[in-house]
């Protein structure tokens, strides 16, 4: 190929040990031409205006791109725990102290606490800070627990465990709560103080200054067509400019994925690792019911080296509801693992079936949750913002709670924000202002202390004895020592860099669902309420729609087809009989962010899609 | 003519969500579920503002009835473009009874206090389907209607609507003032964006009870009760035309 006259041996050497290194170790991804993202071949699958910018597309010529602006001092992303809590400091304090302020949340979901998921079981500490007066105020906490049960589940039987006072899963003064009903008393809250609340309006561009700070947000275009094209219903979505933008998007954000590029806030820690959690709610028999009883479980269907487990608690709302569900870390490493299906067969246990026979499915829905814990958590402010909740990730893993460090993260977000904001010999180098007391303060907090006693035991389930190491590990390590140990251990790596090749690994059998216990995919997603405007870009954007088929599906065996909960993803025979295709049944997202952090060759890239769209949950 | 339409918004569950009939019978589980304008009347509003956008009527008031909720139903109405909204208070046991009767009876009360020039409400409520309230209303105001509108022009001083009927489409001539009932294939409504909600917090919505319309809600309606349709039954294939006749007989349908 190359005339050994024309190159010297250095040269030579350097080419034939660049065409092994090309051959053996780059996957196709580089191979796949770099300058079209869809082959001829390979019918295209994304128009998002992300990956093929308006600018240049001739489609949209002549049209109006101008902006409504608006100015507020604050302006919040998400109306979830950590968002609402700032919101509702902001205001109080403002109130306190006589000051005016402009407090603007955007929430993408139609209504407040529809897009909220969680077990919850939740402690009521951080809230009591918020609102001493809760219950006078009818905050919906209703069931403290009254009991703790954790197990080994084994195929057929159950291994009890003891609950000791000191162990994280000890649950005594919580309150099983569904967050999403909290999350709406919170907004109700939230706009009694005179926060401007705007569900249904997403977050979907961050704004710079031209010194590189954060100007605020742009909410999300609307009436643009499938194909990428403007409808006659076209219309730009508005800008909100803040002093200050706080992010509290949630676990896997995609404006905090996009920040934490642009400001390389994840320069010093390592990068997030996340489990996704599936939930139903269920009207059970009374006979069955124990209104305050919290179980956990481990162990089966999962093999220990497979991170997760299962939550069952039992409601006292009026009627014998109970919440239930399964959590499968995203470390898992078999590509034909369905963390749907294990959640389904989970529920034929013997010692679970009991309690859910006779009674009725009522909701269902998905999430993706934090497991990074400390060693995970990027720099948290920047100049113009910075970011709360779930989103950078102070869940404290072990107790598997997460809301009251949201909550406090938001709290003391709006504090150092509020303080800044009045101090009137304020002098910033940058329009949007630098709050870096906001870390400061957090860093001196028991929040950073609760993550960091609990920090090794996440990483102790990455040992020979999977998960039941780390139990050991906590027992030792945690309940008797306290986390004081002076090491810290280090996660995997990226989830979606976890996958072996499908030939390396076995296909798993996974039963057929029975219709009374368990259930098919498609019904669980009608029953999530998802719906999304049809004749629009679809969200689940790719960078080149050649990898699926390329990549994922001759390496992998299409893992999305199996790890999404609600069935977007699907690999159907293409028309001209030629092979596979992918198709994204965009309609069906439930928002989890699963596959946007489980691809392994990610390629996928959620984006927020029009405002009002996505699940319907009620009180989930 | 005063220009004035009047334009029937309803706050009602969600098409995508899932209903759950209530463990007691009485209705649908309503607490916390997501609700959304009806559709029709998402349509009925935006050809309202057309209306309005052409210079053919003056004023877009939207009306909602039902509990305090509705307000929000009615902002959205705003800030697709309607000028002022009216909420008529109905709570409670009376919302639970109100039925396109009683509805036509506040609505023809509205019209005559406002004098408006024409009534638009969609063809019915995607909870209810009843596909009354528009009828009912022209009857007790004794105006012309057009219902199941795909097309609405002014002519003259009256309006030519196309109807969709099962048999295909059917041109009136109708005198104003009168009623219209949306169809699917009227227009496709306009996104209501977050200026123009910002700007409808500052529009008036004015509350009302229906006892100051003169309008009493008693309803000749008693619900009974509300269960889910029966479960499917999964059908049978036959071997031959013999086998049918004879499940057919068995099953006592012969």
């Amino acid at each position: 190929m190359f005339p050994a006259c024309k190159y010297t041996l250095q040269a030579r050497q350097c080419l034939c040990s660049l065409k092994v290194l090309q051959r053996e170790h780059l996957p196709s991804l580089f191979c796949a031409t770099r300058w079209s993202s869809s082959s001829s071949t390979t019918p295209r699958i994304t128009s998002h205006y992300t990956v093929y910018p308006r600018d240049k597309d001739p489609r949209w010529e002549g049209v109006n791109m101008e902006r409504f602006a608006d100015e507020a001092d604050v302006v919040i992303v998400g109306a979830g725990p950590a968002g609402l809590s700032a919101a509702i400091r902001l205001k109080q304090l403002a109130g306190e102290q006589g000051k005016e302020l402009r407090v603007c949340v955007v929430e993408k979901a139609s209504q407040i606490g529809a897009h909220t998921l969680s077990g919850a079981c939740i402690e009521p500490s951080t809230l009591q800070e918020l609102f001493p007066d809760w219950k006078e105020r009818g905050a919906p906490l209703h069931t403290p627990v009254t009991e703790d049960k954790f197990g080994i589940l084994t195929e057929k039987y159950r291994i009890p465990v003891p609950i000791l006072p000191g162990l994280p899963m000890n649950n005594h003064g919580n309150y099983i709560v569904r967050l999403g009903h909290l999350v709406s008393w919170l907004g109700e809250q939230a706009e009694e103080l005179g926060v401007e609340l705007y569900p249904g309006y997403a977050a979907a561009e961050v704004l710079f200054h031209e010194d590189g700070s954060v100007k605020g947000i742009a909410t999300n275009d609307v009436g643009i067509s499938k194909d990428g094209s403007p409808k006659d219903t076209f219309e730009r979505g508005m800008e909100l400019h803040a002093k200050v933008t706080i992010f509290g998007e949630g676990c896997h954000g995609h404006l905090a994925k996009q920040l934490y590029k642009h400001f390389n806030l994840r320069q010093h820690c390592e990068p997030q690792t996340y489990a996704i959690g599936l939930k139903e709610v269920w009207v059970i028999d009374e006979k069955k019911w124990k209104p305050g009883r919290v179980e956990h479980t481990v162990g089966w269907p999962l093999d220990r080296h497979s991170y997760g487990g299962s939550f069952l608690y039992h409601l006292n709302e009026g009627e014998p509801l109970v919440a239930l569900g399964f959590v499968v870390g995203l470390d898992y490493q078999n590509p034909y693992m369905n963390p749907f299906r294990e959640f389904q067969r989970w529920k034929h246990h013997p010692t679970v079936l009991p309690t859910l026979e006779g009674g009725k499915r009522i909701a269902y829905g998905a999430r993706a949750l934090n497991e990074g814990g400390f060693q995970s958590l990027p720099k948290l402010t920047f100049p113009g913002g910075l970011l709360v909740g779930c989103s950078p990730g102070f869940m404290n893993v072990p107790k598997i709670k997460g809301t009251h460090s949201a909550m406090k993260s938001g709290m003391m977000a709006a504090e150092t924000v509020f303080s800044k904001l009045t101090n009137e010999n304020l002098q910033s180098e940058t329009k949007g202002l630098c709050i870096p007391e906001y870390e400061e303060n957090l860093k001196n907090s028991w929040v950073w202390k609760e993550l960091y006693s609990v920090r090794n035991i996440r990483p102790s389930c990455h040992g020979l004895f999977g998960v039941y190491g780390g139990m050991v590990y906590t027992g030792i390590f945690y309940w008797i020592l306290r986390g004081k140990e002076p090491w810290t251990l280090k996660h995997k790596g990226l989830d979606s860099a976890q996958l072996k090749p499908a030939k390396d690994c076995m296909p798993i059998e996974y039963p057929k669902p029975d219709g009374k216990i368990s259930f098919d995919l498609l019904s669980s997603v009608a029953l999530s309420g998802t719906n999304h405007e049809h004749d629009q870009p679809p969200h689940l954007t790719l960078k080149n729609d050649n990898i699926p088929v390329n990549n994922n599906l001759a390496i992998y065996d299409g893992p999305e087809q199996r790890f999404c909960p609600a069935g977007v993803y699907e690999y159907v025979p293409k028309e001209t009989g030629d092979g596979m295709r992918l198709q994204i049944n965009a309609q069906n997202c439930v928002h989890c962010k699963t596959c946007d952090i489980k691809d392994p060759s990610q390629n996928i890239n959620w984006v927020v899609p029009e405002g009002g769209g996505g699940p319907a949950y009620n009180g989930l | 003519m005063s220009g004035r339409v009047l334009v029937g918004v309803k706050r009602v569950i969600d098409y995508a969500v899932k209903i759950r009939v209530k463990p007691d019978k009485t209705g649908v589980v309503t607490d916390g579920v997501k609700h959304s304008m009806n559709p029709f009347c998402e349509i009925a509003v935006e050809e309202a503002v057309r209306l309005r956008e052409k210079k053919l009527m003056k004023e877009v008031i939207a009306v909602s009835c039902g509990p305090q909720q509705c307000q929000e139903t009615i902002r959205t109405a705003l800030a697709m473009g309607a000028d002022r909204g009216i909420h008529v208070e109905v709570s409670g046991k009376d919302y639970e009874n109100l039925g396109p009767l009683q509805v036509s009876k506040i609505m023809a009360a509205l019209a005559k206090k406002e004098e408006a020039s024409l009534v638009i409400v969609g063809k019915q409520a995607i909870d209810g389907d009843c596909n009354q309230t528009g009828q009912m209303t022209a009857a007790l105001l004794d105006w012309p209607q057009g219902t199941f509108a795909s097309e609405v022009s002014v002519d003259g001083d009256g309006l030519k609507v196309e109807r969709e009927i099962d048999g295909g489409l059917e041109s009136v001539r109708i005198k104003m003032p009168a009623v219209v009932t949306a169809d699917l294939r009227l227009n496709e409504p306009r996104y209501a964006t977050l200026p123009n909600i910002m700007k409808a917090k500052k529009k008036k919505i004015a509350s009302v009870k229906p006892a100051d319309l003169g309008v009493e809600l008693t309803s000749r309606l008693e619900i009974l009760a509300v269960e889910d349709p029966p479960q499917r039954q999964s059908g049978v294939k036959v071997e031959s035309v013999q086998d049918l006749v004879t499940k057919l007989r068995d099953s006592g349908t012969l």
